[in-house]
């Protein structure tokens, strides 16, 4: 009697990419918008060694100098190279955008978690505050925020300026991330997290908050685009960030806004760098979303 | 380019030709102008902003006033005859009579005395920016009810023309007897205009005063005062939903809205008795030191920034405290002798670095403290930073509003470092340019706070000075002092541009943008 062998069954493990190889390669409109990111980035670190000139420094010489060998994107009013203001105004936008984005998007996902873990009264209270702030829109939530505290300068950045264009995204990211909460706190290893006797501020940090880490980081990214859109208006109403500091927004106002007709690459450019900008952080966050969402992977 | 300059020179030819005023005014229609800024407070006595005189002054008449079309001539408002004694020491004013305030009370020469007691020695919680002008009144005497008679302390040389200043409203004996701040909160005048309304960050209204003393007058139905500025302001003009603006344009704003308007604007230019100053809060460290004030202003080459800003902002001439081709003010070859006027920069900034260094401030930072109207505070401010980085010092620059810029220079104990304050006056007249310069317990709008005897000694003397040669000895001293102090220093003075539209008549441009202002003449021809 013969006994016939086992058939042997070789499972081929496919190979696993990098993350970011990955993602560049199922989301490459996401992977512009990140190498647009990440130039900005390094201009905004290395802008002494990137900009041609120094943005601060006036030359009545070149007052008003088209775009030339010299002067790659001209000058301004005050003959200030408008390349090397743009590079500089990157460090305004990232600043700005990244700091008033990671303070809204956490102050609201930690509202939402409170909000949907003790639900009742709570939630209840919490969120009709969150309807207020939504009835507003941003910008003008924004305007009445600076109008109110003015400004406060703490390490050459304006403290207010950076609470007015995050207070809006609160309410926001308090719901989307309420709703995911909502449904983690139904889950059993919460129910025994609370029959093991931990403490309110246990559960909701160590076993909820975890959980909803993807669409925080969701949030944050598109609303950097958001914060950079805000500090540019603000700053093109007068209300933001003053000269001689360089900044996207005030390059197509402050004291150049009389000139956009003699010399219109004074707002062009500027413009298309906030365009930009907006563009590849909001590219970059729906594809992240994309890319992080198993449900819309299958 | 060329058809624009034709174009400016046309214009220009028109207003001097006389054009414009050899019309019969048509009454009738609402005069919309834009203000590109709002007032703090409606107390004509506590202000000293344009942004607060556009919109107020329609509501409100003084003793006398200048007479624009012939400027600086000065003409009768409420009073309708004056004499000055021989001694100069007795100034008597005869009113008009069947004035009426807008609550439909007659006014009186106790009003008249309530007004001015109220100027020159302000009650508790009321403030006067003007007590150092009238401090040399000793006594106000009403002998009837249409004549008011003042008493000076020692002749002063600018009396009669002070009194026809802009900020001398007028108000109700009545009122101010019920509330010395009435006025703060209400406007209550015998001026061409009744009070409509004020709508923060919109607008302000104002409908004609039937009962206006002068019969026919005004030849407005009212008029509408849109707050807004820089950019929207130029484009709201161009395109005719405002008249005018009243304050001035940069070249640039001009040349838009030539383009724009074609033949249907008028544009009219004037020297402007008006400088941006910085003030150092002489309080704080190391501001205290004049040591450091100097250096500050020793950095500034104003004769090279005078020519650039010209060509982007409303600043063109250099002078020092009094405005330069002003009769009493110093030639230039008396300025290149003070600190910060000399043409050869590089010394002047060699002696800066120098003294800042002896002063133990060789990398001094600071903030300057500015308005946020653009015009021409914005490329002004930029100017001064961009000198004072020039020798290796740090500066932040704040652009506050309207009324917080004013707030910061004018509480109890200012916390600024230094501020790019404005020195604007209704006329060419030492007694009022140099009291940004005198001991703050003697000038209001003194904001350096400081106190500087050997100035205030030397403003008296050329005050009561009736001879001219002599009093331009004592102003060179003065300057002179007040140059070495730095307490406050004078940067670039401006120069004013007015484009309004063919259809408005009966409005002249001055030196001052204070001035001509209450609308009384002002009429529509469409």
């Amino acid at each position: 009697m013969s006994t016939a062998a086992a058939p042997t069954i070789t499972y081929k493990v496919p190979k696993r990419r990098h993350p970011v190889l990955q993602f560049m390669v199922q989301q490459p409109l996401g992977a512009g918008g990140l190498v647009v990111i990440v130039v900005m980035i390094v201009c905004a670190l290395f802008a002494p060694w990137v900009a041609p000139y120094d943005p601060l420094t006036v030359n009545y010489s070149a007052m008003l100098a088209a775009p030339s060998t010299e002067h790659w994107l001209g000058t301004d009013s005050f003959g200030r190279d408008v390349l090397s203001r743009i590079i500089y105004g990157s460090r305004t936008a990232l600043a700005i955008g990244f700091i008033a984005s990671f303070w809204g998007s956490t102050v609201g996902a930690v509202i939402g978690v409170v909000s949907a873990y003790f639900g009742g009264k709570t939630d209840m209270v919490i969120q009709r505050i969150m309807d207020v702030l939504l009835s507003f829109p941003i910008i003008v939530l924004a305007i009445t925020v600076v109008a109110v505290l003015g400004k406060n300068i703490v390490l050459g950045v304006d403290i207010n300026l950076i609470i007015a264009i995050g207070l809006p995204m609160v309410p926001k990211v308090a719901r989307v991330v309420r709703s995911s909460a909502l449904a983690i706190r139904e889950l059993p290893y919460v129910d025994a997290a609370r029959a093991a006797g931990y403490s309110h501020a246990r559960i909701i940090f160590r076993h909820i908050a975890p959980n909803v880490v993807a669409p925080y980081l969701i949030m944050i990214t598109a609303f950097v685009a958001q914060a950079i859109l805000a500090e540019a208006s603000l700053s093109f109403l007068g209300l933001g960030v003053t000269e001689p500091t360089p900044s996207w927004g005030l390059m197509l106002s402050g004291a150049d806004a009389g000139f956009y007709q003699q010399a219109p690459w004074m707002i062009v450019f500027p413009g298309v760098a906030i365009s930009l900008a907006v563009f590849a952080f909001n590219m970059f966050g729906d594809s992240l979303r994309d890319w992080l969402d198993p449900k819309i992977k299958l | 380019m060329k058809k624009l300059q034709l174009l400016l020179m046309a214009a220009t030819v028109m207003v001097a030709n006389g054009a414009v005023g050899a019309e019969t005014p048509r009454a009738g229609g609402v005069l919309k102008f834009a203000v590109s800024a709002e007032p703090p407070n409606y107390d004509c006595h506590a202000n000293t902003s344009f942004a607060f005189i556009h919109p107020v002054r329609p509501h409100y008449n003084t003793l006398i006033q200048f007479d624009t079309a012939k400027y600086p001539a000065i003409k009768g408002d409420l009073a309708e005859s004056w004499n000055v004694s021989k001694d100069g020491l007795t100034y008597t004013f005869k009113l008009r009579k069947g004035v009426k305030f807008h609550d439909g009370s007659n006014l009186t020469s106790q009003d008249v005395k309530a007004t001015y007691e109220r100027l020159r020695d302000a009650p508790g919680g009321v403030r006067s920016v003007r007590q150092a002008t009238y401090a040399d009144i000793a006594a106000i005497e009403t002998p009837d009810p249409l004549t008011v008679v003042f008493k000076l302390k020692k002749q002063n040389a600018s009396m009669l023309t002070n009194f026809a200043s802009p900020w001398d409203c007028i108000y109700s004996a009545a009122k101010l007897k019920q509330d010395p701040r009435f006025p703060e909160r209400n406007i209550m005048g015998t001026g061409p205009f009744v009070f409509v309304e004020h709508v923060a960050g919109s607008h302000w209204t104002g409908r004609k005063f039937d009962g206006y003393f002068e019969k026919g007058k005004p030849y407005l139905n009212g008029f509408l005062a849109i707050f807004i500025g820089g950019a929207p302001m130029v484009t709201a003009l161009s395109a005719g939903e405002v008249v005018a603006e009243f304050r001035g344009h940069s070249p640039a704003d001009r040349d838009r809205i030539m383009k724009a308007l074609g033949d249907r604007a008028v544009v009219q230019e004037t020297p402007w008795v008006c400088s941006l100053v910085v003030t150092f809060n002489t309080k704080k460290k190391p501001f205290d030191d004049a040591r450091v004030r100097r250096a500050l202003s020793l950095a500034i080459d104003r004769w090279s920034g005078a020519q650039a800003l010209s060509k982007v902002a409303l600043v063109r001439h250099v002078g020092g405290i009094l405005r330069p081709g002003y009769e009493l003010a110093a030639s230039e070859k008396e300025l290149l002798t003070y600190p910060g006027f000399a043409k050869d920069i590089n010394a002047s900034r060699a002696e800066a670095r120098k003294l800042l260094q002896e002063a133990g401030q060789p990398n001094l930072t600071f903030t300057l403290t500015n308005r946020n109207v653009a015009m021409p505070y914005t490329p002004v401010g930029v100017f001064l930073i961009d000198q004072w980085r020039q020798i290796g010092l740090n500066v932040k620059h704040e652009q506050l509003e309207t009324r917080l810029y004013l707030a910061a220079q004018q509480r109890d104990n200012p916390t600024f470092d230094a501020a790019l304050d404005f020195n604007c006056d209704f006329m060419d007249e030492p007694n009022l340019q140099l009291q940004k310069y005198l001991s703050h317990d003697r000038a209001a709008i003194n904001y350096a706070q400081q106190t500087d005897r050997v100035l205030d000694g030397l403003f008296d003397k050329q005050s009561g000075e009736l001879d001219k040669k002599k009093r331009y000895a004592i102003l060179r001293d003065f300057e002179k002092r007040a140059l070495e102090q730095a307490y406050t220093i004078p940067t670039i003075w401006w120069h004013r541009i007015i484009v309004h539209h063919k259809h408005m008549k009966g409005w002249y441009n001055t030196p001052s943008h204070y001035v001509g202002q209450d609308l009384a003449n002002v009429w529509l021809d469409q």
